[in-house]
């Protein structure tokens, strides 16, 4: 059949304006790659903690070790919109590379990654357990409380302001940076690959577009860029429905927060790193409607976007 | 020389003292102050969070070996608390937003109900100042929204946060004179109707639920369960935190009692800046002439197989 009709087809499958358990949404990564094969390909970089395979959705159309965009989402289980909103735009890259200018542009020269579900575990227990989890699901010695929070794990600022050694809290840190082992594949995929230039991760809710630093409210180097890439991204996000986001670095915007991914992902030297904290801004706040999915992952679509352009137009160096 | 501006002046005189940078340039109130980083001895300390008895959250603030970094770092405390909420805040930073929530909070326990349930909007300006008894003192213009119909409107506001240990609940002022009530009176007269009475109790459960849907007929008790837990986090908060209702749990009706409807609540709330769900119970009253009440608030714990917190 034409490839236009396997894509209709296989689109109304998958639900993209519904949340879905985590077997639905493995199982769509699956029909994804077998309906674009030149273009992704499914990595698995580690199993989590309950030993789920953890899969990133990689977009190449070829190259070795192209200059790469990195974007997570559903880090924290119960932030659905956020795996929710990644799934429509990796359906929304694959269906649009070769019919989008820009797009079509940025992947001749540049890889996109996608880890859909930063947590599977998590999001798990999300679906038969509590759906307010938060954390991952790691066994803590010498207490009954488990998981700790994988965005407060990273090597960057560990165990300072914003988070937690108490293993009951929401914010635990863990025994030590990578300790979760989510948060150690990702670790080791970025090392070894060597030439991310972005790092985008997605959160909910508040409506927020972030940049580092959470561990300390100094300014970084790059704070002027950095804030003027998010001013821009956040206005065509509003464009489509009028969504207002708020611009500025994590412990200025929202709290101190110490061992964050973008933090840890900045300090490595990825420049253009970013947090979103999608829709909404408290009123259902984790329990968004299905129904604002697809204008979610929409508007937000924009903004990645710009993003991503700026990181292909504004190519750099760093030293190791 | 005022007593304040002295303290400012001694605020500042003893930053560069621990920062060993030259003494900045400060001009006569309002001064405008952004949150000043302090190149810590030990990581930078978190601001203090309310003792609460199922919080796991605890402060990070390593203890330095030697007596001088101790209360050197004792210093660092109270003077970056004090530096960063003193003077023009940033209204889109999170000292003013959370000073704007409890505003937020406020309006809803005086004008809230199952058909009008105010939201913070935008923070338009916004200052800070210490007050004598270590109290401190948001004023700001804010712009609240209310979630149902989408009406918006600015006013200005006050917002005291006690200090010393005794605490207490934040007191606040506004402008605000009361929503139109035109368009919600009849709408709410009829629910009220409708409710009035001692069979067929309603009750419910899960507002919104997991996929976020609000059984039909159930949105004015989701409103209310939200405007009543307003009482809740109002009482609850402070600077440092910023509460929001995650969700009705449960909903029952009792009998009316003195022409006022009553429902017992279960709810979950979601305080940002510890991340945690806290579970409270209360007891919500509500007619269209009395508005909402909320009364018997009890803290819940947060869960059963969990050790309670052993160390702060």
């Amino acid at each position: 059949m034409k490839e236009s009709e396997a894509l209709q087809r296989s689109g109304s499958e998958y639900n993209f304006g519904s949340y879905q358990r985590l077997e639905a949404i493995y199982n769509w990564m699956d029909t994804l790659v077998a309906e674009h094969p030149k273009l992704v390909t499914k990595v698995l970089i580690g199993s989590s903690y309950e030993n789920r395979p953890m899969y990133v959705l990689k977009f190449s159309t070829g190259g070795t070790n192209r200059p790469a965009i990195w974007i997570d989402t559903g880090i924290h289980a119960r932030e659905w919109v956020s795996p929710a909103t990644g799934i429509w735009t990796a359906n929304k890259i694959a269906v649009d590379y070769g019919k989008d200018a820009s797009l079509t542009s940025l992947l001749n020269t540049m890889d996109i990654y996608m880890l859909l579900l930063a947590n599977p575990d998590g999001y798990s227990y999300t679906h038969d357990n509590d759906r307010m989890w938060r954390k991952t699901r790691s066994r803590s010695p010498g207490s009954n409380c488990r998981g700790a929070d994988p965005n407060r794990n990273w090597d960057s600022g560990f165990g300072g302001p914003g988070t937690s050694r108490n293993p009951c809290s929401d914010l635990y840190h863990g025994p030590s940076a990578n300790s979760e082992v989510e948060v150690s594949n990702v670790v080791n995929l970025i090392k070894a690959h060597g030439n991310f230039k972005s790092f985008i991760s997605v959160h909910a809710y508040s409506q927020l577009l972030m940049y580092p630093h959470g561990y300390s409210c100094k300014d970084i180097p790059d704070m002027a860029e950095l804030d003027t890439v998010g001013q821009a991204a956040v206005k065509k996000l509003a464009s489509l429905y009028g969504t207002r986001y708020e611009v500025g670095s994590i412990c200025k915007i929202i709290y101190p927060a110490s061992g964050g991914s973008i933090d840890w992902a900045y300090d490595t030297g990825i420049k253009y790193s970013f947090a979103f904290e999608l829709r909404d801004t408290g009123l259902s706040g984790f329990l968004l409607p299905a129904n604002q999915i697809i204008p979610t992952a929409s508007e937000t679509w924009l903004a990645l976007k710009h993003i991503m352009e700026y990181v292909r137009d504004n190519p750099y160096y760093t030293q190791h | 020389m005022s007593p304040a501006l002295m303290r400012v002046l001694r605020v500042v005189v003893l930053l560069s003292a621990v920062r060993g940078a030259p003494l900045a340039t400060v001009t006569l109130p309002p001064v405008i102050l952004e949150p000043v980083p302090l190149e810590p001895v030990a990581p930078v300390p978190v601001p203090s969070e309310p003792v609460r008895v199922d919080s796991g959250a605890d402060q990070n603030i390593s203890i330095p070996i030697n007596t001088e970094q101790q209360q050197q770092q004792q210093q660092q405390v109270s003077l970056d608390v004090d530096v960063m909420l003193t003077g023009e805040l940033n209204p889109n930073h999170y000292p003013a937003r959370r000073a704007a929530q409890v505003v937020l909070h406020h309006l809803n326990t005086r004008y809230g109900s199952p058909y009008w349930w105010g939201a913070l909007r935008q923070v338009h300006k916004a200052t800070a100042e210490a007050l004598g008894d270590s109290g401190r003192k948001y004023s700001l213009e804010v712009t609240l929204q209310d979630q149902i119909s989408g009406t918006k409107e600015t006013c200005t506001a006050e917002v005291v946060f006690p200090g010393g240990p005794a605490g207490g609940p934040p007191q606040v002022t506004t402008s605000y004179e009361g929503k139109s009530e035109i368009n919600t009176q009849a709408q709410e007269e009829a629910l009220y109707n409708q409710y009035n009475t001692s069979q067929n109790l309603l009750s419910g459960h899960n507002l919104p639920d997991s996929y976020g849907h609000v059984a039909p007929g159930m949105e004015p008790f989701w409103h209310l369960g939200g405007v009543a837990s307003s009482f809740v986090m109002l009482k609850e908060s402070s600077e440092n935190t910023l509460y929001n209702m995650a969700q009705v749990v449960s909903v029952t009706q009792l009998a009316t009692e003195n022409n006022q409807l009553r429902f017992n609540y279960d709810v979950l709330l979601h305080e940002m800046v510890s991340q945690e769900i806290i579970h409270w119970k209360l007891l919500a009253s509500w007619s269209p002439q009395e508005g909402v009440k909320a009364s018997q608030m009890e803290l819940l714990p947060k869960c059963h197989h969990c050790e309670p917190p052993q160390e702060h």
